[in-house]
């Protein structure tokens, strides 16, 4: 999955002389923001299929995009992090009464709007730190791990203002503090800056996990932690870098919903771990670990998104939109398990003694069809 | 002999019979016309060394797979098992090394599990537990039927899957390795209950690396070899001499171990190592092994399982802390190095378990090949690519991997080429010292002798390999020395040039006739 596709060598080695159901099984995230594109331009031909519609709802997607990019490289790892979205809640929260000022000793600091989105972020690397250590180090289930800190974490945005919502985020020019609604409001070449955000996050997450040695790391010990160990990886550092992440993209998160509401509430993001998984598992991940990309979970994120803001032009009530949702999900896992069973069908068994044909060492192409009969 | 499987004296009864049985996978035979009888109330034990074809004769007996072509006949009728379900009901039952209970549950409930005793009101628990319990009592053990099964020793809990495979009325029990992991005085009680099960008219196939011991029980023996029956006879008949002489055969060349280069300086020193069992923290499943290994040196590790050879190569790998002693790496403790900082230093491990272990099967073949090494090749913040593939397509031509592509899915491979991947990801980082824990398990002759070459070469560039191994054969053909455990220890040290019949005596497998 990170190999460089050498000019000899197909991408994918059993070839299936041109198998198209292979090719639909690959592409189903793809194929299913096409179909949903296609409906419901069709249902809707002068709401849905408009530049500017496209526009609010990539900007709504991103939010939860940025969500399933960190929960993405948890489940790679072949973890989960529930406490997403109260950690987008709790960094909105840090970003919100940073912008009300921080009294030390007696005085009011008004910190600068960069500085404010370092510490929200900052609150959401702590929030990982906290479940990558409980999961590597104190070997709690990730679960339950991290459904712990969902609780914590939500409690303790609650707590910072008592439940009450900060609405005063637009600064003071003679505080030096203005400009934060600018990451919600603004645009760029007509492309909002929250979708901004998301795509240098998902170009940044796209080269860490392709080509960079933590990406490895991550891959092989999601795709066997035992092997990944006795190969010198450091499986529980690699571990806690995870959920690290993840707290991150959701602090993140946080800090483009914020703006983007002109305002942080206690209880924003609330039940979007759960969004961010679905997002993750039609992207084509698997929850075991070692499998899944960025562009795959962000296809996922764009069939939740769409989905649901197409159902609503439609007219189609909330109620049906969730059971859509839920649906959409199921078959999304169903052909998951499709897909890695048709893989994993040809694991070898050992124990065999076959005597083997020439020993030649052979990489090209001709051989394939008497290496796949090589097979145990 | 009787390759024809016809019968030795013709008074005993042949309850089960294999006819012509063979086995391809893919490309490959592993059994190529087998034919044995089991015969009622006796014990039928199939010798053969590892990769001979007995674990998929076993499996094909016990319906876990369909022979290609042959057939198996059930008291004289023809008959095929869809499952092991389905072998079950027809009254045979499988015994695997690895115990198929569940430890959380209570005898009673592993006893009838799948197998319910159901009523109008739910599972009848108090029919159960009788039922239960005489069976039990039969065996000659004073288990309760409402102990959960993790309280009972090994022993028991096989008695328990014995009583669970009678209860189910199996006339034919298939018991593999049944006594590697158990005690003298549980081999005993064993050995008491098979005298039982033969009394009572069960019939068991027996299959044993511990000869001797499988000797002293059974009534026939079978010996395989490469897939075929070489030789079968009653057990009165033979001697351990004749057995060995059987199973072996004549050797496949795997060459001779590499000569005419002087070993350098030590390079791997194994100090007085003591390794607690972790089940069992009293008992050391490696107690006080002291080994020098030379730089250039093959020395190879004998012994049964269960002798404690992976746990020893898994603490001096670093997975495992050690009770006791030291190892150092060209003079330097390794105690408070990581799998990692190991490797970076110059040893590696590839483990006993190629899938378990070795592999990530969700990875490439060239990612399995550099992950070992994977930090060499970083450029600023990312992986050069172009000296990972490098790397990547010299590890496949150094090892002789068969494969389509380094992008093709290892699981594409076939397990000789498998095991050359992972060995090629510990060679990648460029190795002072090598472990390889029964590095020829699965894999094919022509593989096997690759590897030895492929270990030669490395060892005349002057790396030190270690190389534990349960096959007689494979210690005489690649080693400088051959270190012998037996039950944690090292029981006995020889050079190249030792009888096989005397290495098996150092482990306890064979006494010298």
């Amino acid at each position: 999955m990170t190999q460089t596709i050498a000019p000899s060598s197909p991408p994918k080695a059993p070839k299936r002389s041109f198998d198209i159901r292979a090719i639909l099984l690959e592409g189903r995230a793809f194929l299913a923001l096409i179909v949903i594109f296609v409906v419901f331009s069709l249902l809707a031909p002068t709401s849905f299929p408009t530049l500017s519609n496209v526009i609010v709802m990539s900007q709504q997607v991103s939010v939860y995009a940025l969500l399933s990019i960190g929960m993405l490289v948890v489940i790679l790892n072949g973890g989960i992090d529930l406490s997403v979205g109260s950690t987008l809640g709790l960094s909105g929260m840090v970003a919100g009464l940073a912008m009300q000022g921080i009294k030390i000793f007696g005085v009011t600091l008004y910190p600068a709007v960069w500085v404010v989105v370092i510490l929200a972020v900052a609150t959401g690397a702590v929030v990982g730190l906290v479940n990558g250590l409980l999961v590597a180090r104190l070997k709690v289930a990730p679960f339950v791990a991290t459904l712990g800190t969902l609780y914590v974490v939500r409690g303790l945005a609650e707590l910072s203002t008592n439940g009450l919502t900060v609405n005063n985020l637009e600064g003071n020019p003679q505080l030096g503090n203005t400009g934060f609604e600018w990451l919600g409001f603004n645009s760029l070449i007509g492309v909002p800056i929250g979708v901004w955000v998301l795509v240098v996050v998902a170009v940044l997450a796209s080269l860490l996990l392709n080509r960079s040695v933590f990406g490895r790391w991550l891959y092989a010990a999601g795709g066997n932690e035992r092997a990944a160990e006795l190969s010198g990886v450091p499986v529980r550092r690699v571990k806690v870098r995870a959920y690290v992440i993840s707290g991150v993209c959701a602090a993140i998160a946080g800090v483009v919903l914020t703006s983007e509401l002109t305002s942080a509430g206690p209880t924003q993001g609330t039940s979007y771990e759960l969004t961010a998984i679905a997002a993750v598992v039609i992207g084509g991940a698997a929850l075991t670990g070692g499998r899944g990309t960025v562009r795959g979970t962000l296809l996922g994120a764009f069939v939740i998104g769409f989905l649901a803001a197409g159902l609503t032009i439609v007219g189609v009530s909330a109620y049906v939109q969730t059971v859509f949702t839920g649906a959409v999900i199921v078959l999304a896992v169903l052909l998951n398990s499709i897909q890695y069973r048709r893989r994993t069908r040809s694991k070898p068994s050992a124990g065999t003694p076959p005597l083997s044909t020439s020993s030649s060492p052979t990489t090209t192409a001709a051989t394939e069809g008497r290496l796949r009969e090589d097979r145990q | 002999m009787t390759a024809d499987g016809r019968d030795y004296e013709g008074d005993d009864e042949v309850v089960l019979s294999a006819r012509d049985i063979v086995k391809t996978y893919g490309g490959t035979t592993a059994l190529k016309g087998v034919n044995f009888n089991v015969h009622r109330g006796k014990v039928t034990t199939l010798f053969g060394e590892n990769g001979a074809g007995k674990s998929t004769l076993m499996k094909i007996l016990s319906g876990v797979e369909q022979p290609t072509s042959g057939a198996i006949e059930l008291d004289g009728a023809t008959v095929s098992f869809a499952d092991t379900n389905d072998a079950r009901d027809q009254g045979i039952s499988i015994i695997h090394q690895e115990l198929s209970l569940a430890p959380n549950l209570s005898v009673r409930d592993n006893m009838f599990m799948g197998r319910e005793l159901r009523t109008m009101r739910g599972v009848d628990y108090r029919e159960e537990e009788r039922q239960a319990r005489l069976v039990l009592r039969e065996l000659a053990d004073n288990i309760d039927p409402l102990t959960p099964v993790s309280d009972l020793r090994l022993g028991q809990q096989q008695l328990v899957e014995i009583a669970r495979a009678l209860h189910a009325n199996s006339r034919i029990l298939i018991m593999d390795e049944p006594t590697s992991a158990l005690s003298a005085a549980e081999v005993e009680v064993l050995f008491k209950v098979i005298a039982d099960l033969k009394a009572r008219g069960v019939s068991i196939v027996y299959i044993s690396h511990h000869l001797e011991e499988a000797l002293q029980v059974t009534d026939f023996a079978v010996v395989l070899r490469d897939g075929t029956m070489t030789a079968n006879a009653l057990a009165k008949d033979i001697d351990l001499e004749w057995i060995v002489r059987h199973m072996v055969g004549k050797n496949f060349n795997l060459g001779a171990p590499p000569t005419g280069y002087p070993f350098g300086p030590v390079a791997l020193e194994i100090d007085n190592v003591r390794i607690a069992d972790p089940d069992n923290p009293q008992r050391n499943v490696v107690d006080g092994v002291s080994l020098d290994v030379r730089a250039g040196e093959i020395v190879c590790i004998y012994g049964l399982m269960g002798a404690g050879r992976t746990e020893l190569l898994e603490a001096v790998a670093g997975r495992v802390a050690l009770t006791q002693g030291q190892v150092r790496l060209e003079g330097h403790d390794l105690a408070h190095l990581s799998i990692q900082g190991r490797i970076q230093r110059g040893l590696g491990l590839v483990p006993e378990d190629r899938q378990r272990d070795g592999l990530v099967q969700t990875m490439t073949v060239g990612g399995n090949l550099s992950l070992a090494s994977v930090t060499d090749f970083v450029k600023g913040l990312f992986l050069s690519r172009t000296q990972e593939q490098s790397l990547i397509d010299a590890g496949i031509l150094n090892v002789h991997v068969k494969t389509a592509s380094s992008d093709a899915p290892i699981g594409s491979l076939s397990g000789g080429n498998q095991q050359k991947v992972v060995i090629g990801k510990i060679v990648a980082t460029n190795p002072k010292v090598i472990l390889l824990d029964e590095p020829s398990r699965g894999i094919d002759v022509a593989a096997k002798a690759e590897v030895f070459n492929l270990l030669a070469d490395r060892a005349r560039e002057g790396l030190a390999v270690v190389y534990s191994t349960s096959e007689v054969g494979e210690c005489l053909s690649i080693a400088h020395r051959i270190v012998v455990m037996r039950r944690g220890r090292i029981s006995a040290e020889f050079g190249p040039d030792v009888a096989k019949e005397d290495i098996m005596a150092a482990s306890g497998e064979a006494v010298v006739v």
